[in-house]
């Protein structure tokens, strides 16, 4: 608590000064401008695209991991043998402990090229769809990668909690489900999956929080633009993490300040996402 | 003959060797004290816990036989347990209790809740179908469970302590609405049970365990 306090004390004290300048609009504004260095009043500063940015992109994160999440807990919590079922919870682990910046170089080395593929045949079949729509027909380094990248490192968290949650589900009521002729599969669907709901949300939230303050991860595979982007397949994007760890080499005085104000909204985002993870989940412990 | 059982049973420690079989229109009590092993034959029989050796089977069926590596899984057995506990689903509506076993079975959802709907209205439950079960007494909510097992039609119907979890005067009344649902039962039912009124008010013969 008193370094989380410590944190914020800190960023808030530095970024006041953005906060007074620009108000409101320092959080919904897209453009990034520092102006003439000497004078901070032709600075536009706004973190609006990246904060968009880093919502779509964890929301793309959340969107392709919780099935996998799902399916993983459920694989591994009903139908492996024990041997196995310790095999994969040290390889989740494992996952979990990769750092982001391995998954930042593999995401760009290896899944850049294959999600530009797939974005083309997507676009191909679905650009009607004003979101998988690319008239600029430059795909590659988009929200849709650093989703995809995200939501694979965040398959962990949320196969973690999942698993620990559905492990506390009545063996008594699966076993009452099968004896009344449900299959495996359908015991759990009638069972498992609504008494586990609330934290499976809980586990997907701190997956959020997460996908929200990633960094690295996301410079390394999304192509920093300061526009709201909301054609998930074209390659310009960016997330308030990434902006930070972007600017932060070069950065004049006051732009320090506009990123420890960035860094402000982040750190406060993604505690008001972790805190009500916890809620939920501490909440699920109690239901089971 | 619908279900007969010559052989071992067991859970733990516990173990218990047994001989009996049970036709078609047949309520068996099996009785005795605590820990006799009721439920383990109920459990058994059902498919959730294996058995140690000897055969269970039905209908010339074998469901179980460890000698000869036979195992049918409890959703292929044509049996519907009530539990001692109910175990009804919290989350689920009464008419959705009832009707699990038949969308279990493939049962289209409407044929379901209608086939559902009718048994309810049989064990006299008809306007309690949307409640969940935290909303119900002791005797409806046996009742729904017994609703949940009858309702898939089984050849063999296992009733574990069904009166033990209610009040006096729910006791009385499923005493005389049990009678009534199981004489018009086609199946097998074997009825585990410590209370001999039970056993008088329900079954046409009884095995008692020591």
């Amino acid at each position: 608590m008193v370094v989380l306090a410590a944190i914020g004390g800190f960023l808030l004290y530095r970024g006041f000064e953005i906060f007074k300048d620009f108000g409101f609009s320092f959080i919904t504004g897209s453009k990034w401008d520092i102006g003439n260095a000497e004078d901070t009043s032709t600075a536009i500063l706004g973190i609006g695209a990246m904060l968009f940015g880093s919502v779509i992109t964890a929301i793309i994160a959340v969107v392709i991991s919780v099935p996998f999440a799902v399916a993983t807990a459920l694989l591994i919590e009903f139908y492996v043998p024990k041997w196995f079922k310790t095999i994969l919870i040290s390889v989740l682990d494992l996952v979990a402990a990769l750092p982001s910046v391995v998954f930042g170089i593999w995401g760009y080395a290896v899944l850049l090229p294959l999600v530009e593929n797939w974005s083309k045949t997507i676009e191909h079949y679905l650009g009607w769809i004003p979101i998988f729509n690319v008239p600029s027909g430059i795909f590659g380094r988009s929200p849709f990668l650093a989703g995809l990248l995200l939501g694979l490192m965040i398959v962990p968290i949320i196969t973690s909690v999942a698993r620990e949650v559905y492990s506390q589900a009545p063996r008594d009521l699966i076993d009452a489900a099968s004896a009344l002729g449900g299959t495996r599969w359908g015991a759990l669907r009638a069972v498992v999956l609504p008494f586990g709901r609330s934290g499976l949300v809980g586990g997907t939230m701190l997956g959020l929080g997460r996908a929200l303050g990633e960094t690295v991860a996301v410079y390394l595979t999304l192509n920093l633009v300061f526009q709201v982007n909301f054609k998930i397949l074209a390659s310009a994007g960016g997330n308030v993490a990434s902006l930070i760890a972007t600017k932060f080499g070069e950065a004049t005085e006051y732009e320090l300040k506009a990123l420890m104000a960035a860094g402000l909204v982040l750190f406060l985002v993604t505690l008001l996402v972790n805190f009500g993870a916890t809620i939920i989940v501490n909440k699920s412990r109690k239901i089971v | 003959m619908s279900i007969s059982l010559q052989g071992t049973i067991g859970r733990g420690e516990f173990e218990r060797s047994l001989d009996f079989s049970v036709v078609d229109g047949e309520v068996l009590a099996i009785t005795g004290p605590n820990g006799s092993g009721k439920s383990t034959i109920i459990h058994t029989i059902a498919g959730l816990i294996p058995l140690r050796s000897g055969q269970l089977q039905s209908e010339n069926i074998i469901w179980d036989n460890p000698s000869v590596k036979t195992w049918i899984a409890p959703e292929h057995r044509t049996c519907a347990v009530v539990f001692q506990d109910l175990r009804l689903f919290p989350h689920m509506s009464v008419v959705a209790n009832v009707a699990y076993g038949l969308r279990a079975h493939g049962v289209h959802k409407d044929e379901a809740l209608s086939r559902s709907s009718a048994v309810l209205m049989q064990v006299g439950l008809s306007s309690f179908e949307k409640r969940r079960p935290e909303n119900l007494s002791g005797g409806e909510r046996q009742r729904v469970a017994l609703a949940r097992a009858l309702v898939v039609e089984p050849r063999v119907l296992l009733l574990d302590e069904p009166l033990s979890a209610v009040d006096v005067a729910s006791r009385a009344a499923l005493r005389e609405l049990l009678p009534e649902i199981l004489s018009s039962f086609a199946g097998a039912t074997i009825l585990v049970t410590h209370d001999l009124g039970d056993v008088e008010a329900v079954a046409t013969r009884s095995l008692g365990l020591i």
